[in-house]
């Protein structure tokens, strides 16, 4: 080889190696965007309302008085109106898009629902509340209670549901389905003993980002008619007495943390700002610690996946 | 399942703090400017009854509030102004009855910023700035009056939605909901303290309570009274009726039906009692005592309805208000 073609060559591998650079330079700035935004955020928070963190804080009700001020009626809500929601959007979300993927015929109905599933994905959440004032509060007249707020935000990420559920049975190797088939299992077998399994890790990180934007929601919210000042919790939903489950805390009045924030900070006296950067602290650390147990789950069910 | 599960034995743990319930419930909603009273009673009274009685204060807005107790979904509504017509057919249709109970007193207050060399201003002068015609066109402080600084005029204000906005509007140009649009509205009054605390030609308004609590970075602009004096708006000033036209009463109205259950009438009682005190304590001026006095007196004779008939009003004054004939 010419010491001349060895040159070229070497330029051509030098140029590709610098935009090689550059996009990995170009790609950790897009990190840093969004990491930085967050942990400016989140350091302000921490620096504001790191005082105001205490027991006490989550063991009191909201006061006028901005010290003597706590959420416990504001997590006791959330916490509440998540497990309503989990409890009706997971299920739903996946027997839908496990309806749509593995037993729905391939036709234009079909792909009618499948686009109206995804744009309903980023349907602004206010026009959900709206909804289900006039069916959930009115027509079923489940009131302005943890129910109602639960299910409008069970619908309000049913589309990420179904759409990471699809996303997930996609993933499934061909094989999987061919091979259970092949031994004589039917259909439903097929999804409950194989696809359902290996997709719910992937079922999960939709089941994450759902739950994630539900928990910060204020304004379907306060559209059904969430509470403001609340200083009492739910019933019970445990009973000394038989049958010992008592589920008239589904229908209790309640208010949740983001409305707890908007409220202090919307407060005159400086103090309410601090009580404001705390309870948006531990609605972060609500957040980041719901993702942690669906990522531990993830992670547990992906080492049981064995191919 | 296991998630199900495991989700479930997280709720049985925080489910055992919350103690045996009772179902007296009071349930309170409307205007914004009124809750931090209703607030204050609701917290001081549920600990004077050691949980007993339950009380929810929900903020959906006057008109809101209004909205939610004319179906019979509250017991009672805050109000930052008077019941409207419309509002009063909606309570007539489903035969909801009520009581109108002023409770304290909200001065809306004008502000610039500290180093302004604006003390005082006429109602005439205000509406120069804020009505619709001023549009695009008064942009400069000399522009309102010839002996105001040749300086830009930055203004801050409510956002349309608040009764704040709807009594200002109505106090200044005459007319509710009459105001020029290019200016900077928030609902948020903090913002509008922002606003005002960092420019040196800006002028806004709020309520005296946001104002008493940024003391340092504002400076209350005096307003000319109907009898041609300025006057600060103060405690004492809106008591003796000096600062007008800028002080409003803000109000409770109770459903009759709901007056006859006895956590209720307890609640409201309260709430007279202990009215006065609770207002100043969130930097609301209080009624004079005798208005509270004649609230539970109202309540006693069924002195139903409202005496406003309807109508937004301004600059009544509270002996007025009290004495007037009320009308379903």
């Amino acid at each position: 080889m010419k010491a001349n073609e060895l040159d070229q060559i070497r330029s051509v591998i030098k140029t590709n190696k610098r935009a090689d650079l550059i996009f990995a330079l170009a790609g950790f700035l897009a990190l840093m965007v969004g990491v930085m935004a967050f942990v400016t955020l989140f350091g302000e928070m921490l620096a504001n309302g790191w005082e105001r963190i205490n027991p006490d804080f989550f063991s009191n009700f909201p006061s006028r008085r901005a010290a003597n001020a706590g959420i416990l009626s504001a997590w006791v809500g959330s916490l509440l109106v998540m497990l309503v929601t989990a409890l009706s959007a997971i299920p739903l979300g996946i027997a839908a898009g496990v309806y749509l993927e593995e037993y729905a015929p391939k036709n234009w109905m079909t792909d009618l629902i499948e686009i109206n599933v995804t744009n309903l994905a980023g349907v602004p959440s206010i026009v959900y509340g709206l909804l289900a004032l006039g069916v959930f509060v009115y027509t079923f007249g489940f009131g302005q209670s943890i129910l109602t707020a639960g299910l409008t935000l069970g619908l309000l990420i049913l589309p990420v549901v179904i759409v990471s559920t699809r996303e997930a049975l996609r993933a499934i190797p061909i094989h999987i389905r061919e091979g259970a088939y092949g031994v004589g299992a039917t259909q439903w077998q097929v999804v409950s003993d194989h696809l359902v399994p290996y997709a719910t890790p992937g079922i999960m990180t939709g089941v994450i980002i759902g739950m994630s934007r539900a928990i910060g929601e204020t304004a379907p919210i306060i559209t059904i008619g969430a509470l403001t000042f609340i200083a009492f919790l739910p019933p019970s939903p445990i009973t000394d007495t038989a049958p010992f489950l008592n589920f008239e805390w589904l229908f209790s009045g309640f208010t949740v943390m983001p409305i707890q924030m908007f409220n202090w900070t919307s407060r005159p006296e400086e103090a309410f700002q601090q009580n404001a950067a705390a309870a948006g602290l531990i609605l972060v650390l609500m957040t980041l610690m719901m993702n942690a147990i669906a990522i531990w789950l993830r992670y547990r069910l992906r080492k049981s996946i064995s191919w | 399942m296991s998630v199900v599960n495991k989700t479930l034995v997280a709720v049985a743990g925080f489910a055992v703090m919350s103690a045996a319930h009772a179902n007296v419930l009071v349930k309170v909603d409307g205007s914004s400017t009124v809750y931090p009273v209703t607030e204050a009673v609701a917290e001081d009274f549920q600990k004077a009854q050691k949980g007993a009685v339950k009380v929810t204060v929900g903020i959906s807005g006057t008109g809101g509030g209004f909205k939610k107790f004319c179906r019979g979904e509250t017991d009672i509504s805050n109000a930052s102004r008077p019941i409207l017509k419309k509002e009063m057919e909606e309570c007539a249709k489903l035969g909801i009855k009520y009581y109108e109970l002023p409770v304290a007193f909200d001065a809306l207050t004008v502000v610039v910023n500290p180093k302004s060399k604006i003390n005082q201003l006429t109602v005439e002068q205000l509406k120069k700035m804020w009505e619709p015609a001023a549009q695009g066109k008064v942009s400069n402080w000399n522009q309102v009056d010839a002996s105001f600084p040749d300086a830009p005029l930055k203004l801050f204000g409510a956002g349309s939605d608040s009764g704040t906005f709807d009594y200002f509007t109505e106090a200044v140009t005459g007319k509710a909901k009459s105001s020029r649009g290019d200016y900077t509205a928030s609902e948020d009054d903090n913002v509008l303290v922002q606003g005002v605390s960092r420019d040196v030609n800006a002028l806004g308004y709020f309520g005296y309570a946001y104002y008493y609590e940024n003391k340092a970075k504002l400076k209350a602009v005096a307003i000319v009274n109907s009898k041609g004096k300025a006057v600060l708006p103060s405690e004492q000033t809106v008591i003796d009726g000096s600062y007008n036209p800028m002080a409003r009463p803000i109000f409770i109205y109770v459903n009759e039906k709901s007056l006859e259950r006895p956590e209720v009438r307890q609640f409201v009682e309260f709430y007279m009692k202990n009215g006065p005190k609770l207002a100043s304590e969130v930097k609301y001026v209080p009624l004079p005592a005798k208005a509270y006095q004649g609230n539970l007196e109202h309540l006693a004779k069924k002195k139903l309805g409202t005496v406003f008939g309807g109508d937004a009003e301004v600059g009544v004054t509270i002996e007025e208000l009290m004495s007037r004939e009320a009308k379903m």
